[in-house]
């Protein structure tokens, strides 16, 4: 016989570790597992700390939302500083085709009450200085979103989860999921054997591999990105800068400079390159930076530091999947972030949380329905 | 203005005087043509730098080798590492005060697509193992292109002004490492299809199997047949109380700017660790008039060449065995150093404090391969070889041997007809590479009439050029091969023609000459100082190999022979009783060895592990403590090797925390590598700016079969 929890989270990432979190915060005994060696070692140290509730669905804004909630208070509830910024998204537009899409998207934003408008070029350029004046139509900007670090994020919700009575295991991995008569019962892992009547699924790039354990296809494909770092200079940006024109190898890329002063930049590749290979490649310096020069070209000063491949894992539709497999009692799936893990994963813990207690909150049933793991899988977002 | 060049240098020439114009907070300074920043800053008294951003604590040289960013400075508006970017003419420098500003646009360059250039071999570093490896590349013709970061090649080469160890035949010893440098630089100039790219910084190895480049502000991915590794080492540090103060830095970095650039970047040092960089180093010093307040290691022993050690000890410097460093202390640069001695369990004793004014403390606590590039290149199947510091840290004669193997296995590799590797050649290296071996306290000869050399070298190492030299061919090694200690054939007659006194790479062989006086004897001693500093006539201290003193004798006579290649012989006229027990001249006197009145005992969890992020060990401890036991959690928690070095200096401090914690280093999981290993502007992967007129100049591009595995 193992050790007998309440629940088992496994993943100590951008998801499992808050949600571990809110869940000892209600009350229960939780073990949370990872195959990594520490906290947020999967995608989440990938993240660049992007976290806005500008999108385009219900759902993800109110997650979001809860989010931006939980960053922004921290420090002065908890005492760490995660390096929340305030500093909002502009999404900027060179061709009428970008400006377009920005525009139509925020009609749908606005009807949700987000705090996002359009600015003209003179506007847009007193919100991010720098930008190349020549040819920019204008674009839009959302003053409440914001940035956070990662992995501060990590290590803060990992020290209070473990305050609270959180048992983490790192450098573990989970063979098999203990079932019975239609309900979970543990886990069995490379070390070892733990009992608990609820099993969350929060793996992230790896969460299709655990539901197959579990008995569950679920459609969770893991493609990568590529991002990096600075070195750190005197503040000179606020926002996050995104250009979402396509270009031969690309679709968008983004980059801000975070609070101590790095600016820290992604791009989306395109076509995608789906699997879990993370080694880094040649490609990627000089497509990113010709693009970052070229819309802002004081950064050819800039020293960039660092570079890194980081996964997405992506659902068929772009969106999460949250909730309970009714064939399985007390299997729950925290999954397919599709690259928002780590802005998402302190609404989807707390939701995660109420969930398992029994506890929904008003808009919760909404949220669920639009992100159910059963639901049929459509079309993507725009811009998500 | 004090002028710190050095322009009295018993080896090196006088660097002259600046003639390139800069500022230094609108100061107008002068500095010589292509001389670093950091050097010409030096030149100028200047040793601090800037303030951190973190906590605003001092900053200044620390690696001296393009490695860290603690140099940085202001130039011109951007932020660059003095010890690598030259003084422009009209240049404005600045401290870097806390973080950069970056400056607004200026002209905006077109942007280009990055190329990709084939070649058969790349070689990364132009030290001792690459340049060897190139020439032997060249001899068969394969096209090779060599990066090196530096404006000279030789690597750590140019910065010997001593005699080299090993055998005259397979690595010039008993010649300056700095010649040997130039000499293997000419022959690698006489390949046709060899290109040396210097100043040129390798940044990364791609999964394709492509490396980056950049060289002349302009950025190139290379796609090797084969990549050598020849790296060379970088040096390890230390944590304790005041690391960070300008003022503490590595040896390495104290021979480039002295012996290098030729500038007095001390006045008074103190030496911690005393392998061989240590004690050469402080050897060094001296010849470059800076007083060696003393040197500490650990050990019982130092670990480097007993010869280094006597001649350190012989010329007045105290060596401080099982002892460590507690502090550098002072305001915004060292003035002072506290020792102290250890225990059994290696701790610090208390009450055994010792405090000695200084204004430089130099870490030789040894040396870690630079291999960065190597694992990636095995990780993503490029077919990789290292040579040299990279692949086993050892001397440089060893490098040059290891280049030379490597150089000829890739070249077979290549499909290239060059035969087998000789076997003696693989002998030769591990002999080249050996820790020194016993020690035996020899016996004084009992001879007391006619002439003969006095072997001061109770150590086997591998060294021999006393044996190549002697006209008579009465010294040879006991033993078999380069280890033994040399021994001198009493049936020979000697004809006292000094060369093996002026090979000697230790300095370690005296000719004592009993036939001309009634009462005393001659003793003709190396010294490797100014020839103006000794006169005939003067009287000198001459010690025995513990640095003990014997009396004071008279010189007879000072020369510089030829052979001696700038060193010099200085004859001693000695009683009897003691003339063969001189092993050498005081060049310091006592005072400068002398402790200050009380000690301080340092504060273990102020110390700064990351220097770049300045992390305190208490930082660390603290999450040890609470359970972390991957090095990217305390990453992630406190920023430790995020910083500019690129987590090139504190991963082995961190380690030892961990040690002292009682964590196994089987449970630590270490810190993740990526890319890019030198930070490089964003400007120059966009293709944009650089040198203009730059061509890549490929080497001849052969069309090879494909080459499966490496080393």
């Amino acid at each position: 016989m193992g050790a007998t929890y309440d629940v088992i989270v496994v993943g100590a990432g951008s998801v499992g570790m808050p949600a571990a979190m809110f869940l000892a915060e209600k009350g229960l005994k939780v073990l949370c597992l990872d195959q990594f060696a520490s906290p947020g070692q999967g995608s989440n140290k990938a993240a660049i700390g992007g976290i806005r509730a500008t999108h385009s669905q219900p759902a993800k804004i109110k997650l979001c939302l809860d989010a931006i909630e939980t960053f922004s208070t921290w420090e002065e509830r908890h005492g760490d500083d995660l390096e929340w910024t305030q500093g909002g998204y502009v999404f900027v537009a060179y061709r009428e085709e970008e400006a377009a899409t920005l525009k139509n998207l925020l009609t749908v934003q606005k009807r949700y009450g987000l705090d996002i408008d359009w600015y003209d070029t003179e506007a847009l350029l007193a919100i991010a200085p720098g930008l190349k004046p020549e040819g920019l139509l204008g674009g839009t900007f959302s003053p409440g979103d914001g940035s956070a670090s990662p992995m501060r994020s990590s290590h803060a919700f990992h020290r209070r989860a473990t305050g609270l009575g959180v048992t983490c295991r790192f450098n573990e991995r989970v063979l098999e999921i203990l079932q019975s008569k239609g309900k979970v019962s543990g886990v069995v892992t490379d070390q070892g054997r733990y009992l608990a009547p609820v099993v969350v699924n929060a793996a992230g790039a790896w969460a299709r591999g655990l539901a197959k354990l579990a008995g569950f296809h679920s459609p969770v494909n893991p493609d990568c990105h590529e991002a990096g770092i600075t070195e750190p200079v005197a503040s000179f940006l606020d926002p996050m800068v995104v250009d979402i024109r396509p270009t031969p190898g690309a679709r968008n890329y983004y980059f801000y400079q975070h609070k101590p002063g790095q600016v820290i930049f992604c791009i989306t590749p395109d076509p995608p390159i789906f699997g879990t290979d993370r080694r880094e490649t040649s490609e990627f310096l000089p497509l990113i930076a010709r693009r970052m020069v070229g819309l802002m070209p004081r950064l050819a000063n800039l020293k960039v530091r660092r570079t890194w491949r980081g996964l997405y894992p992506m659902t068929p539709d772009g969106s999460p999947m949250v909730g309970w497999r009714e064939e399985l009692s007390g299997y729950l799936e925290a999954i397919g972030m599709c690259g928002q893990g780590y802005m998402l994963g302190p609404g989807v813990g707390a939701l995660v949380s109420r969930l398992v207690t029994d506890s929904l909150a008003d808009g919760d049933a909404a949220v669920l329905a639009e992100l159910s793991p059963t639901r049929v899988f459509g079309g993507q977002e725009a811009l998500s | 203005m004090t002028d710190f060049r050095i322009q009295e240098h018993p080896i090196l020439p006088a660097p002259g005087a600046g003639t390139v114009p800069f500022t230094w907070k609108g100061r107008p300074l002068l500095a010589r043509e292509g001389e670093v920043i950091a050097s010409a800053l030096f030149a100028h008294g200047v040793r601090t730098f800037g303030h951190h951003h973190k906590d605003g604590s001092p900053q200044g040289i620390f690696c001296a080798n393009g490695q860290c960013a603690q140099c940085s400075v202001v130039a011109d508006g951007l932020s660059v590492k003095s010890c690598m970017v030259p003084v422009r003419p009209g240049m404005k420098v600045e401290p870097l005060e806390g973080k950069a500003v970056l400056p607004e646009a200026g002209e905006e360059g077109a942007t280009h697509d990055i190329e990709t250039l084939p070649v058969e071999v790349l070689i990364l570093g132009g030290g001792p193992a690459g340049l060897s490896a190139a020439v032997e590349l060249g001899k068969a013709g394969v096209g090779v292109i060599l990066v090196d970061d530096k404006q000279t090649l030789g690597g750590k080469l140019v910065l010997q002004t001593h005699k080299f160890f090993g055998s005259v035949e397979d690595c010039h010893a008993g010649t300056r490492g700095l010649d040997i440098g130039k000499r293997l630089e000419e022959e690698a100039r006489l390949q046709p299809s060899v290109r040396l790219w210097t100043e040129s910084t390798a940044v990364a190895v791609f999964s394709d199997r492509k490396v980056g480049v950049v060289r002349g502000g302009r950025y190139v991915l290379v796609q090797p047949d084969l990549l050598l590794v020849a790296t060379g080492a970088r040096e390890k540090t230390l944590v304790f109380k005041g690391n960070t103060l300008p003022g503490v830095y590595g040896a390495g970095a104290f021979q480039t700017l002295v012996n290098r650039d030729k500038v007095r970047s001390s006045e008074r040092i103190f030496i911690i660790g005393g392998g061989n960089v240590g004690l050469i180093a402080g050897y060094h010093a001296l010849q470059a008039g800076i007083q060696v307040v003393g040197l500490c290691e650990a050990l019982p022993e130092c670990g480097g060449y007993k010869v280094h050690k006597d001649k350190l000890v012989r010329m007045g410097v105290p060596i401080h065995t099982r002892h460590t460093v507690l502090s550098a202390d002072g305001k915004d640069q060292v003035e002072r150093v506290t020792i102290a001695q250890l225990d059994e369990a290696w701790k610090p004793i208390p009450g055994t404090e010792k405090t000695f004014a200084c204004d430089t403390v130099l870490v030789a606590v040894g040396l870690d391969p630079v291999n960065e590039f190597l694992t990636k290149a095995k990780a993503f199947g490029l077919p990789v070889f290292a040579a040299g510091d990279a692949e086993e840290i050892a001397e440089a004669s060893a490098a040059m041997f290891t280049g030379k193997i490597r150089g000829l296995e890739m070249a077979k590799a290549l499909g290239r007809d060059v035969g087998e590797v000789p076997p003696e050649w693989h002998r030769t290296a591990e002999v080249l590479k050996s820790r020194p071996g016993a020690t035996t306290a020899r016996d004084i000869p009992d001879e007391m009439a006619g002439v003969f050399p006095v072997f001061h070298c109770e150590q086997e190492i591998p060294c021999n050029p006393c044996t190549s030299v002697c006209p008579k061919e009465a010294i040879h090694i006991e033993g078999e091969g380069l280890m033994g200690r040399p021994v001198y054939d009493t049936d020979e007659d000697c004809i006292a023609c000094e060369q093996c006194v002026a090979v000697c790479p230790g300095l370690a062989i005296t000719l004592v000459d009993f036939r001309k006086h009634q009462e005393a004897a001659t003793v003709s001693i190396p010294h490797e100082f100014s020839k103006a500093s000794l006169n005939p006539g003067d009287v000198v201290t001459v010690l025995d190999l513990e640095g003990k003193v014997l009396g004071n004798v008279p010189v007879l006579q000072v020369r510089q022979p030829k052979f001696a290649n700038q060193a010099c012989l200085v004859k001693v006229q000695a009683p009897f009783d003691i003339a063969k027990r001189i092993a050498g001249i005081r060049v310091q006197e006592g005072w400068v060895t002398e402790a200050l009145p009380g000690g301080e005992q340092a504060v273990r969890d102020d110390e700064i592990v990351c220097r770049c992020e300045r992390v305190t060990a208490g930082e660390l401890r603290a999450l040890i403590r609470g359970g972390a036991r991957d090095m990217n959690h305390l990453k992630a928690a406190t920023r430790c090797g995020m910083g500019a070095c690129g987590g090139k200096t504190c991963p082995n401090l961190i380690a030892r925390i961990f040690r002292e914690e009682g964590v196994a280093p089987a449970d630590v999981t270490a810190l993740t590598q990526r890319p890019v290993f030198m930070e490089v502007p964003l400007g120059v992967f966009a293709g944009a700016g650089g040198e203009a007129g730059l061509e890549w100049e490929a080497p001849p591009v052969h069309t090879v079969a494909a080459v499966e595995g490496g080393v």
